[in-house]
């Protein structure tokens, strides 16, 4: 039988997967996103008011959820265009940080005293979304949709001239992404049953794109490796417990100088893949 | 809008661009027919690759207007123009950094099936496109190079994935920009007989090209440009010898 | 009132000028956003506490504030932006992530994750100027922070390192040419950056008579919003910007709560980047190369 600890830990392996794949879902299309926990809040927030206070199972709230935050994502993905680079990155902080405002204002969910009464998820309801959902990206990495997010993150002109609709592919990423972050935030308000603003800021933020960046940026299960890394790793260095974050700093910066892609990239992944299958 | 003979492939009807203070394109008006290699030539800065961007899409026409088929697509986003039809290669190769070149091919693929197939992994939802993509793989003779990273190749190579990429969609029209820029002699023939090929498939070219010898031994007509103006067309046997292009050329051999 | 929110305000808003000047010349010198300021700020403030705690003068302080934080910056440019000079600018700026976020933990492990208190405030006489109370604290920031932008202004505008720093803003190549050696520059606009960090870093403090280890992300994120409304391509749009949102903000927090007030500021920021990119004070949307 599992320890409750460790439980807790696996299960806060899946939240941050979702998270960190939401983040690879707008990367994939060349657009790096710092505000992510925004539609993890956004989800948290309408699957604990639907379970809450009107009394939908928590999965059909959890699909409520993601596909509100989706349309969010949209709407989001539409101005977004319009910047590039840092100043994309900016504008998503900036979205961010907002909604963790508009959430501390929000009385009617707690404001700054968070929100409580949500019933408590198992492990295996976490890990039933985080698995379908990587493996559902996994198969569509293998699509023709996939290659035309990476055409357009590779030359959008180009791809343009190809045939591909820059605008439909940014922005559907925008609201996918938005969506799957929603999911990460619903699980985490029904594991942890008690949600705050400050759940949801730019360090939540962060840890995606951490996890994304060291797992490995370039392909799916990178996220899985990834937030395995951010959470199991402390664990398992106990020395490391009151540093950890200055050892992820620091792994961040040697993973950008040494290894860009991060640690599970294409070649490893299909290689680790065809092992499995012979 | 003449009413003799059928509608041309592609045609421009005194199509101007203006860029600030800038008369980039001043009423140029051309014409592509089908099953024909036309050159466009002219020194650089005339204007030719501004005309190849106001036909894709990515400039939109000050003035005039560009017909497909008959059809205008002078306000059209080139994702559109593209799918109609029309397809194009780049003077500083515009390969996708990140993909190999039978990805190359397979993103190039028409869009014309149903979306939620393309959701489905290629070897399920679109079987016509590996197959077609084996097919431009054989006739532009890449198949030792397909799963090499594009972008890693020689020069060459590179030109002949950019220009198998164009092809892939079956495009009615294909605009190359300098395709043999840079090429020795051998390697600009190999351009040649493969433009040559595709031809005789159907696809009408319309090329830009500074190297002399292989315009007039390619193409079936030329126009020449200068400053944005057409300054002469026709035969390429009377473009050698027409005095203004010499003069536009300051003398550069043909 | 209204007078009296406008010096609250105008304080704050000295604070986010300097910030917004730290992050504007490493934006607009070298076109990426240094994430680790905000450390750089909370660091600076750190040092300064140690000095006055010690119960030295304030402008030993101030100065321990900004000479530490400038060393960091230091060590930042060498490890976290030099390998990555020629990568996309997002890449460096991942890289000052890092180093954001190691500086928090190590801050965090030495001086503890509760806020560190002053045991005395300091300077708290009160004056009274036109029915309006101001504090000599208040003054002192507001005071500093001219002291410091004039410095800065004269540094760029009349030495010749400043016309070496505004060359490579301009262009890096040509700049090289002429002999200004970029990797020279680069140093001193994140030795200086870290500086006005630090010294904002240390003003805050002493202002509020406590620090903790997450005025960073709350109050230097912020700035980032005052550099972008300013506008990115002209470091001087800080200037401006700062008393602007500062008194904003302020505003906001007296007439609609305190938890609207960075809803507010963000949301004007994300307005700007999607209207008016070059900022309030920047020219025309082609004129892209004044930087500095």
């Amino acid at each position: 039988m599992m320890s409750t600890y460790y439980a807790g830990l696996l299960a806060d392996v899946g939240i941050l997967l979702l998270g960190a794949l939401s983040v690879y879902i707008i990367l994939a299309t060349g657009q790096l996103s710092l505000g992510n926990a925004g539609f993890m809040g956004i989800g948290a927030y309408i699957t604990s008011y639907l379970t809450v206070i009107a009394g939908v199972p928590v999965t059909l709230a959890l699909v409520i959820a993601a596909v509100a935050a989706g349309a969010i994502g949209v709407v989001v993905g539409f101005p977004a265009l319009r910047l590039k680079g840092i100043y994309l990155a900016m504008a998503t902080l900036g979205f961010g940080e907002m909604v963790r405002s508009f959430f501390l204002n929000l009385g009617a969910m707690g404001g700054s005293e968070g929100f409580h009464g949500m019933h408590h998820i198992s492990l295996g309801y976490i890990w039933s979304w985080a698995a379908a959902i990587l493996l559902l990206i996994v198969i569509l990495e293998r699509s023709r949709v996939w290659l035309d997010m990476r055409a357009v993150r590779d030359d959008e002109t180009a791809a343009g001239l190809v045939g591909l609709n820059a605008t439909t592919i940014k922005v559907g990423a925008f609201g996918f992404g938005a969506a799957v972050a929603a999911i990460s935030g619903g699980l985490f308000a029904h594991h942890h049953v008690y949600i705050e603003p400050g759940n949801f800021s730019f360090e939540r933020s962060i840890d995606f794109v951490l996890a994304v960046i060291l797992g490995g940026s370039t392909v799916g299960p990178g996220a899985l490796v990834g937030a395995a890394l951010l959470v199991m790793l402390p664990e398992y260095l106990r020395f490391l417990a009151e540093w950890r974050f200055a050892a992820f700093g620091a792994l961040l910066v040697a993973m950008l100088l040494l290894r860009r892609q991060g640690l599970l990239d294409r070649a490893t992944f299909r290689a680790f893949a065809s092992r499995r299958a012979a | 809008m003449s009413a003799t003979g059928p509608v041309p492939l592609l045609a421009l009807n005194e199509v101007s661009k203006v860029f600030g203070g800038i008369h980039a394109l001043t009423d140029i008006s051309f014409e592509v027919r089908p099953h024909e290699i036309v050159g466009v030539i002219g020194p650089n800065g005339a204007g030719k690759t501004t005309a190849f961007n106001v036909i894709t899409g990515a400039y939109r026409a000050s003035r005039g207007e560009v017909l497909l088929d008959g059809t205008p697509i002078t306000a059209e986003p080139s994702h559109r123009i593209a799918r109609a039809g029309i397809a194009r290669t780049f003077q500083n190769i515009r390969l996708f950094a990140d993909m190999t070149v039978w990805e190359h091919l397979l993103v190039a693929q028409p869009h014309s099936e149903f979306p939620l197939r393309r959701l489905l992994p290629m070897r399920w939802g679109s079987p016509h496109a590996l197959r077609r993509a084996q097919e431009v793989l054989e006739f532009f003779d890449l198949g030792a190079v397909r799963d090499r990273l594009a972008r890693s190749l020689p020069y060459g190579i590179q030109r002949k994935v950019e220009m198998a990429r164009a092809v892939t969609a079956r495009p009615k029209l294909l605009l190359l920009d300098e395709p043999v820029a840079g090429m020795n002699h051998d390697e600009a023939d190999t351009i040649r007989k493969l433009m040559q090929k595709l031809r005789d498939t159907g696809v009408s070219i319309l090329l830009i090209e500074h190297d002399m010898a292989f315009v007039m031994k390619l193409c079936d007509r030329l126009y020449v440009l200068d400053f944005g103006v057409m300054i002469a067309s026709g035969l390429p046997a009377e473009i050698r010898a027409n005095p203004a292009v010499l003069d536009a050329y300051l003398g550069a051999a043909a | 009132m209204l007078a009296q929110q406008l010096v609250n305000g105008l304080t704050l808003g000295a604070v986010y000028t300097l910030i917004a000047l730290s992050f504007s010349l490493v934006m607009g010198i070298l076109g990426v956003l240094n994430l680790a300021i905000t450390e750089l700020f909370m660091l600076g403030g750190y040092f300064g506490f140690t000095v006055i705690m010690a119960h030295l003068p304030l402008p030993l302080a101030l100065a321990a504030g900004m000479a530490g934080a400038a060393l960091v910056a230091i060590v930042i440019e060498k490890l976290g932006y030099q390998p990555f000079r020629t990568a996309p600018v997002v890449t460096p700026m991942l890289s000052t992530l890092g180093f954001s976020i190691i500086l928090q933990n190590v801050v965090t492990n030495v001086w503890g994750s509760d806020p560190l208190q002053l045991a005395d405030e300091v300077l708290t006489q009160r004056y009274t100027l036109g029915g309006v109370s101001v504090s000599a604290m208040q003054l002192t920031v507001m005071g500093a922070t001219i002291v410091l932008v004039a410095a800065l202004a004269f540094v760029v505008q009349r030495t010749s390192m400043g016309r070496a720093l505004r060359a490579v803003a301009e262009n890096r190549d040509v700049a090289r040419l002429l002999g200004v050696s970029a990797s020279r520059i680069t140093l001193i606009a994140f030795m200086l950056s870290g500086a006005l960090a630090g010294a904002a870093g240390v003003l805050i403090g002493l202002h509020y008579a406590a620090i903790t280890p997450y005025i960073g992300v709350e109050i230097g994120l912020k700035a980032i919003a005052v550099m972008v409304i300013g506008g990115t391509t002209r470091i001087w749009g800080a200037l401006i910007a700062g008393p602007l949102i500062g008194v904003l903000e302020v505003m906001t927090v007296a007439y609609g709560g305190s938890q609207v007030r960075d809803f507010v500021v963000y949301g004007f920021m994300i307005l700007i980047l999607l209207l008016r990119p070059q900022g309030l004070l920047g020219g025309s949307r082609s004129d892209q190369g004044q930087r500095v």
